[in-house]
């Protein structure tokens, strides 16, 4: 479904040259939902940018369902941390939803049709009327997620896009997204940095070194399915995987290189 | 209802007093320069019958409105080129700082020349000191687009024409209505400069007729009359403000409150 080969980035501009991402390799399953979690500043916000062709990378290249991807595909929606940035001020919440449908030449139906489920599926069926900047910013993000939907794509790319909320909107939010996955079917990249996050949300869990950026190590989740904040959160597995993560982001913080071929292990550590 | 009467005595209140001063202050005034106000009063409706408004305060109006309209087009169009190219920016900025620091009624006897005596004149005076303040101003707008939103757009495809129309004219939209205030301002005074010029009607010419003439508090009544229509383009243009940048007022609200 998506495939990230060889991928590097460099920044040069004003006699800096700096590396981001060095050489970044991995692959997401259709349907699957994959966390990609590394230390703070380790490039993950210029790898998604990378995949969804906002940014060119410097070398190696995105694969969309084999296509190469050389700018935004349509079958690709963004979230962004920034919610209170990404919606439209002069829009009202139902047309910041439809907006990318027009893109698309719906018909004025089925753009009816889409952005009330959109918004039903968030929870934000009442709000359609409102301006963002009237709702609280677990409310705007669940509008950027709801445009996200409407837009129908197949990949779902996500940008720490809980950072900026408090707690309490954060659980119900994760719960919002794994239900969606679920029910939609939608392929999720979920770029965090809170280790709990990504064990409690992904499939995968993709963790990433410090910058230059490489795949420090990939790690299947094998919780169940059915996971709920207050169960899952305490369970001795849930204990197991969250530590190996952080002993592994310690590890890529400290630089130390990691052991077998990351690109091939999908392992996960013994359980205790 | 008991609030909107405290608004309008509030809004109110300040011009009756300055009237009432200069009521007071001049209601035994013998100087020929500066009639009794009374006077000035008195002297309005025989002055401003509806002969004269067509002919001199529409006329004005008209013009003041075409060269207005004229420069807040061309304002907007060119400041969303020069906004959005780096080196059409880096061509076009010294050229435009000059352009802008030469004052506009210099320009008078020069547009003169080339665009005669009529309205048209008229019209390319106005234009000619109203681009300013909104092409500067829709520049800096439009270079000031959120990049978060920029990339939004982009990643859900949202590109030429329609970029332009819900992102970046929207975007740049309040410091644009910036530069269209200043250019009110500076229209009303042109239109009545470029009717000192070789005119034959307008307010400006009107005015300056009676004062020719020595008919003072004619006189006075044409100025009156500018200023209301100063004051009543500027309400128009707030309720315009009003409904465009509902959004905005609204936004800075909800920031201040957080």
């Amino acid at each position: 479904m998506l495939d990230v080969r060889g991928l590097r980035k460099v920044y040069e501009g004003s006699g800096r040259r700096v590396e981001a991402v060095r050489d970044l390799t991995f692959t997401v399953a259709a349907g699957e939902l994959v966390c990609l979690v590394g230390p703070s500043g380790c490039g993950k916000t210029t790898l998604l940018k990378c995949m969804g062709g906002l940014l060119t990378p410097s070398g190696g290249e995105v694969l969309l369902e084999g296509r190469k991807v050389t700018g935004p595909p349509p079958g690709m929606a963004f979230v962004f941390q920034e919610y209170g940035r990404s919606l439209f001020p002069w829009m009202r919440v139902a047309q910041n939803v439809e907006l990318p449908l027009r893109q698309k030449h719906l018909p004025r139906e089925r753009r009816r049709e889409l952005v009330t489920d959109a918004l039903r599926s968030v929870g934000l069926a009442d709000a359609a009327g409102a301006y963002p900047w009237q709702l609280s910013g677990g409310m705007q993000q669940r509008v950027a997620i709801a445009r996200a939907l409407a837009y129908e794509p197949r990949v779902l790319l996500m940008d720490e896009p809980f950072a900026a909320v408090d707690a309490q909107t954060r659980a119900d939010l994760e719960d919002l997204v794994r239900g969606l996955w679920r029910e939609r079917g939608i392929t999720i990249l979920f770029v965090t940095h809170d280790i709990d996050e990504a064990v409690y949300l992904g499939q995968r869990v993709i963790v990433l070194s410090a910058s230059p950026t490489v795949v420090q190590e990939q790690l299947k989740v094998d919780l169940p399915e059915e996971r709920d904040q207050l169960r899952t959160r305490v369970a001795p597995r849930f204990a197991d995987l969250r530590t190996h993560v952080y002993e592994q982001i310690q590890a890529a913080k400290r630089g130390v290189p990691r052991g077998e071929d990351p690109v091939t292990t999908s392992d996960t550590p013994p359980p205790r | 209802m008991s609030r909107l009467l405290l608004r309008a005595a509030y809004a109110l209140a300040l011009p009756a007093v300055l009237v009432a001063l200069w009521w007071l202050a001049s209601a035994g005034s013998t100087n020929v320069y500066w009639p009794p106000l009374r006077t000035i009063l008195k002297t309005f409706p025989d002055v401003w019958t509806g002969q004269r408004l067509r002919d001199d305060l529409l006329r004005s109006v008209l013009r003041l409105l075409a060269g207005y309209a004229a420069a807040a087009v061309a304002g907007v169009a060119l400041g969303t080129v020069v906004g959005s190219y780096r080196w059409v920016r880096a061509v076009c900025e010294p050229v435009l700082e000059f352009l802008r620091a030469v004052p506009p009624p210099v320009l008078v006897p020069v547009i003169m020349l080339f665009a005669g005596i009529g309205d048209g004149m008229k019209i390319v005076v106005i234009a000619s000191g109203c681009v300013w303040p909104v092409l500067l101003n829709t520049v800096e707008g439009v270079r000031a687009v959120d990049p978060v939103l920029a990339e939004t757009a982009r990643s859900y495809g949202v590109t030429g024409a329609a970029r332009l129309r819900t992102l970046v004219l929207r975007s740049a939209s309040p410091q644009i209505f910036a530069g269209l205030r200043q250019a009110l301002s500076i229209g009303i005074i042109l239109m009545v400069i470029s009717e000192m010029f070789a005119a034959s009607n307008g307010l400006g010419f009107t005015i300056v007729q009676f004062q020719r003439g020595f008919a003072i508090p004619d006189m006075w009544t044409g100025i009156l009359l500018l200023g209301l229509l100063g004051f009543v383009l500027s309400v128009v243009f707030r309720v315009v403000e009003r409904r465009v940048l509902g959004w905005y007022h609204g936004l800075r609200a909800a920031a201040r409150r957080s």
